[in-house]
């Protein structure tokens, strides 16, 4: 397919662009296959630069000859276009509307991205689960890499390499395969080095309502408990909700079975109903009415917040199992690729200070989310604007990025990276130039051959300039494990992303240079320092460091 | 002391607000001015101490099989709940309380047996730290247009104003006492701020006795004075800060408002802020919220919401914008009054005046601005913090509300004030502990009669003294935030408005971020100046050396090895949360938990299926915290804040979960 076929007008002078927080620009609108420019002719720099995919949904008005694009981004940013001439707005709209909604991946811009910087490191072989593995278990033997879901035939959903009790073979893997809904059998989440527990995480054991049993499933999770030891099993879903997934075939690991364990169950929300949390805390976020109480009911009303609680009360729950009591825990929900990687992923920031580096926190996205196969393509194909009702948005991972920052914000010299980082990935996982967040699963991203023809967005960001940007000045590294608080005082509304657009951070970007600049100055001080106490050592006598000595004095 | 019924109660429990499972066994002690309550615990021995000025109230709940409940509410928002084996020492516990907590007479309170042992000429100087007049001569008082009044010596006029205050010129002593008869409470129409830049100048006063008709000439050429003296504009504005209905309502008692036809080329305005009452329930609310038990998410938005407090905030805030936009950019002056100009007047005039001058945003300029407003216009100082046993329905958190503005500025313009959190907080403590005597007394007319500066001593130079403490790391004098006028957004932010953790839930340490970015810069700072330092010695040094060398002398080496550097790194000093000082901690918790997980978890993790949501994590949650809390490194904080030292307890966030 032509895009060509699809821009009826490809550039129209006289636009005007309005945005929160700047004058209004009159320039050219050019629209290419995956972008929308907008160039102000009188010193021909770009004011915008808009990828199509970044569009969440547009409105158009007309009033006379002069039409009105309102461009609702993925990002939560809207932005305003006037366009003389009905014809031309109307083309650019559908030109628009069909270029952000395009059905093939393949024609998405990272298969069209060519990168203007040098690669120093492949994102795509940054974070191999083989070395992943030493990293994390070198020092067990209690666990092995298993390659039988080499052909995505065990679980479509899984990675090729997955990690598994040393004592369960490939074969008995294949027959818990089908007792765990979507083939998703245990495998290793997180090993705590401190003392030997686990987190696992799995599909809903698919028992119906005749209480199936598997014993090699019983058998696996056994395989990860100590001598003498229990576990628990966190089930993200309220027991009734539960119990109803019996009867579509689903349900939960039952007592009698598994006598070594205990459940608990949490109910973390999951699909539309986040979906239309996250509208309606946006359209509380845009609303812009002078009365203060309607903002708090409206905060309230869109329950993101007390999403925020639940997801990180589960980690905290789950992180307190195994570093508090010494016991292994089993996570899922039903499929386990969205409310379980909420939680095995934040357990793993509160209990392991590697994942709160920014390599270790990649690698965490690579993990829990990439492999672990959650699906990115259905749950962020639309963000807080869309109006078409679909099932599979769900602003999962965005959620996961919140709990995120508000362990951050309890913590803020515990992490490598900053809000920015988050931002940045937030950004990335709707809207993107490089491959990484394409597809649902290893195993599409494999047919869609990422590797081959896209960029990794980890071969842009682990970049010296790029990582500057992203690194916190305030962090010292953390070897603790941190409990955050979740008690609602302590949970705030991520302004970073929410009121982005609604508020100029002119102020507290001034704040963060400041903060910058005093750590800079107190570091440079140190490294003068050693650097003149170099002079006081007894070579100084050499001709050569006299000299130097001469000429910095 | 004679209201002490037992001075001295053993084995009684301080509960854990947060985890009513978990409870200290100590010691209460009642002395004639705190409570203390030390723990038996023979490794920390932690002590909390309340000031008996700082109780709200005392409640006795029902006795249990474990003993008498009694809870203490403070006006620094502490809470603590006791239990007391026996009834009878519970019972006496509460009556001495409930007398001790009421002073009847000013000499009961703890400012005139405080003692922090400086000598008579350090005191006094302390009390010239903050002087007025300089403050008006710093506004570029008098000038052409405005002088120096002696119509109130000796408290002629308005005896709760002050002695010195500053008039239009053209204002006669005639003009002023006609005006004051006209005014509330004689509180005729003076100056709070002069905005030199453009002559405009902010004044205050009480409402016009106007009733249904009633004018004063006087009243009339007293506003008209106020007008000629800003030559910029040819009106002034007359902002009264109540809502519309409550000053219509006073017309009915001969009280009300200016009828913009009487006087010549004023503009009226109403800016709708709530009565002292309202306010007071309002915080009642708030802090009912802020007390729940493991609220949900909703519970605690919606209580917030239902409170109303952050929409008086931003009542507060909204009309010192518009008086500060009026001075600055319409260069017109403004007459700001309410009922009696002695609370919402201080506040507006106060939060105006902080938007205009960047003087009051640091810290002495900010103590200058209390001092002017609040202490020398005769807030009410004992009757609004409840100081002396009087009228409850006189209490009202009217300048905590002014604190807390100051605070969401903070959050607004990180780089703004020269103060930082720990400064409002700690000012918050002492108008209510009545430690320091600046804040006693209703008027600047009746501290003079008590003879407060002989007799006590002054908050402004304790916390001069230890002005290291309340700097904000990030702000420098010549940073452009720094400079001018605060600038808000025109557009509406309802969410520019939060909660104030800090504030209202400061003695839960569990509840506020666990590192503080402010703690650490300062940290950082105070090294970067200590390598300054050691930088220019060593300079002054390596120059020695090169003469010596140039000489072709040799230097013994031994001198010079560097200096314990790493004794300064930050690591060292700043985040505190050092696995050396944690693994105590931890090794215990290893200890115990192979061999007696199983049986604790079960118990708690069995409840927790019972209920989908888990009620002890936010309390559980605090325990490994990681980080030891930084405000321990403080270095003054709890010396003569005693209530602060419970925050100093560094073990009191150990696993909630396995001593359950």
């Amino acid at each position: 397919m032509e895009f060509a076929e699809l821009i009826r007008t490809p550039r129209v002078d006289n636009v005007v662009l309005h945005r929160p927080f700047y004058p209004a620009v009159e320039g050219t609108l050019c629209l290419t296959g995956h972008h929308l420019i907008l160039s102000s002719r009188q010193d021909n720099t770009e004011e915008l630069w808009l990828l199509h995919s970044n569009i969440d949904a547009i409105d158009k008005r007309f009033v006379g000859p002069l039409g009105t694009i309102i461009i609702k981004c993925k990002d939560f940013r809207i932005i305003q276009l006037d366009i003389p001439g009905m014809e031309e707005c109307l083309n650019i709209a559908s030109s628009i509307e069909a270029l952000s909604t395009l059905d093939s991946i393949t024609l998405m811009y990272p298969f069209f991205y060519r990168p203007m910087f040098e690669v120093i490191e492949d994102g795509w072989h940054s974070f191999l689960p083989e070395q992943e593995f030493e990293l994390y278990s070198c020092s067990c033997d209690e666990w092995r890499l298993s390659y039988v879901n080499k052909e995505f035939a065990v679980c479509p959903s899984y990675p090729p390499i997955v990690i598994v009790p040393k004592s369960i073979d490939d074969e008995a893997l294949r027959k818990v395969a089908t007792f765990r809904h979507g083939g998703r059998f245990p495998v290793l989440s997180y090993y705590h080095k401190k003392n030997g527990m686990v987190i696992m995480r799995s599909g809903q054991p698919l028992t119906g309502t005749n209480g199936r049993r598997c014993k090699e499933d019983e058998k696996l999770i056994n395989a990860t408990l100590r001598a003498g030891k229990r576990g628990y099993i966190i089930d993200t879903r309220s027991l009734t909700v539960a119990q109803q997934a019996r009867a579509k075939g689903g349900g939960f690991e039952q007592e009698a079975h598994y006598p070594q364990w205990r459940r608990i169950h949490k109910s973390i929300e999951r699909y539309h109903i986040l979906q239309e949390s996250l509208i309606k805390l946006v359209e509380a976020c845009n609303d812009q009415t002078h009365n203060m109480d309607r903002w708090l009911s409206k905060l309230e009303a869109s329950n993101w917040l007390t999403h925020i609680k639940e997801i990180l009360t589960t980690a905290c729950l789950a992180a307190q199992c195994i570093d508090r009591e010494g016991a292994s825990i089993l996570i899922h929900g039903t499929e386990g690729t969205d409310s379980t990687l909420q939680v095995t992923s934040l357990a793993q920031i509160i209990l392991e200070p590697r994942s709160r580096t920014i390599r270790g926190f990649e690698a965490l996205i690579e993990r829990e989310w990439l492999q672990a196969g959650h699906p990115f393509q259905q749950r962020c194909a639309q963000s807080a604007y869309c109006n078409s009702k679909q099932k599979w948005e769900s602003p999962v991972f965005l959620l996961f990025l919140d709990c995120v920052w508000q362990i951050l914000r309890q913590f803020p010299c515990s992490f490598e990276f900053n809000e920015n980082f988050l931002i940045m990935l937030f950004e990335h996982a709707y809207a993107s130039q490089f491959g990484t967040f394409l597809g649902n699963n290893e195993s599409e991203r494999c047919k869609l051959k990422l590797q081959q023809k896209t960029m990794s967005l980890w071969s842009w960001v682990n970049r010296p300039s790029e990582l500057r940007k992203f690194t916190s000045p305030l962090f010292e590294a953390n070897n603790l494990v941190i409990w955050p608080s979740v008690a609602p005082q302590s949970l705030h509304l991520w302004e970073g992303i929410f009121l982005r657009w609604n508020r100029s951070s002119k102020y507290l970007d001034e704040a963060y240079e400041e903060m910058v600049n005093i750590i800079e100055y107190n570091k440079e001080l140190q490294a003068k320092l050693s650097y003149k106490y170099g002079f006081l050592k007894p070579e100084m006598h050499s001709p050569c460091l006299k000299f130097l000595l001469l000429w910095f004095l | 002391m004679e209201h002490i019924r037992t001075p001295k109660v053993e084995n009684v429990r301080l509960v854990d607000r947060i985890s009513s499972k978990k409870a200290a066994l100590g010691t209460l002690y009642l002395t004639a001015t705190h409570v203390i309550f030390v723990e038996n615990a023979p490794d920390t021995r932690k002590e909390t101490w309340i000031l008996h000025s700082q109780i709200s109230t005392i409640e006795k709940q029902a006795t249990t099989a474990t003993g008498c409940p009694l809870l203490i509410r403070c006006k620094n928002f502490q809470l603590l709940q006791l239990i007391i084996p026996q009834e009878r020492d519970c019972h006496d516990v509460y009556i001495s309380l409930i007398r001790l907590a009421r002073p009847v007479k000013y000499e009961e309170l703890y400012c005139f047996s405080f003692n922090p042992k400086l000598d008579k000429e350090e005191r006094e100087q302390g009390w010239m730290l903050i002087d007025l007049s300089e403050e008006y001569k710093r506004m570029g008082l008098p000038d052409d247009y405005w002088q120096l009044s002696d119509v109130n010596r000796d408290y002629r006029v308005c005896d709760s104003y002050p002695t010195e205050l500053y008039v239009p010129k053209s204002a006669t002593a005639h003009i002023i006492v006609g005006s004051s008869k006209f005014r509330s409470r004689r509180r005729f129409p003076a100056l709070s701020y002069y905005y030199k830049d453009n002559h405009a100048s902010i004044c205050r006063s009480s409402q016009p006795l106007s009733g249904f008709s009633a004018r004063c000439l006087e009243d009339e050429q007293m506003l008209q004075a106020i007008r000629k003296a800003n030559p910029g504009s040819d009106f002034i504005y007359v902002v009264d800060t109540r809502p519309k209905l409550n000053a219509m309502a006073n017309r009915a008692a001969g009280k009300g408002y200016e009828n913009e036809d009487n006087y010549s080329n004023i503009k009226f305005q109403f800016i709708g802020i709530e009565n002292i009452h309202v306010m007071r329930n309002s915080l009642q609310k708030m802090l009912e919220v802020c007390e729940l038990k493991s609220p949900s998410m909703s519970d605690f938005l919606w209580g917030l919401e239902n409170s109303g407090w952050l929409r008086h905030i931003k009542a507060i805030m909204d009309a010192g914008i518009f008086i500060a936009k009026a001075v600055s950019e319409e260069a017109a002056s403004v007459l700001v009054h309410c009922s009696d100009g002695w609370d919402r007047t201080a506040q507006v005039c106060s939060v105006a005046s902080l938007l205009l001058d960047p003087h009051y945003r640091t810290l002495k300029g900010f103590m200058v601005l209390i001092e002017k407003d609040w202490i020398s216009f005769g807030h009410k100082f004992n009757h609004r913090y409840g100081n002396l046993d009087g009228d409850p329905k006189e209490i009202s958190p009217i300048i905590d509300q002014f604190i807390e503005c100051v605070w969401q500025l903070m959050e607004q313009f990180p780089c703004a004030f020269e103060f930082n959190e720990r400064f409002l907080i700690h000012i918050q403590h002492h108008i209510y502990s009545c430690q320091f005597g600046n804040f006693l007394c209703n008027s600047q007319k009746e501290r003079q009669e008590l003879k407060i500066q002989e007799r006590t001593y002054s908050l402004w130079a304790h916390l001069w003294k230890n002005r290291a403490d309340y700097m904000n790391p990030l702000f420098r004098a010549d940073h452009s935030q720094t400079q001018g006028i605060l600038r808000l957004p025109t557009t509406p932010c309802n969410f520019m408005y939060k909660f104030w953790s800090g504030m209202y839930n400061r003695f839960e340490k569990g509840l506020q971020p666990r590192q503080s970015v402010t703690d650490y810069l300062m940290a950082v700072k105070e090294e970067t100046q200590q390598l300054e330092e050691e930088l220019e010695a060593l300079e002054e040094r390596l120059e020695k050396i090169q003469k010596v060398q140039l000489n072709r002398t040799k230097v013994k080496s031994k001198q010079s090895e560097p200096s314990k550097h790493s004794g300064f790194s930050t690591s060292d000093n700043s985040t505190a949360n050092t696995p050396q000082d944690y693994s105590g901690n931890m090794q215990s918790f290893l200890s115990r938990s192979p061999s007696q997980g199983d049986e604790d978890s079960a118990l708690i993790l069995t409840q927790d299926n019972l209920k989908s949501s888990d009620p002890d994590l936010s309390a559980n949650s605090d325990q490994e915290s990681g980080v030891e809390d930084l405000s321990c490194r403080s270095p003054s904080g709890g010396e003569c804040v005693p209530s602060e030292d419970s925050g100093k307890d560094r073990d009191s966030d150990e696993a909630v979960f396995l001593t359950a």
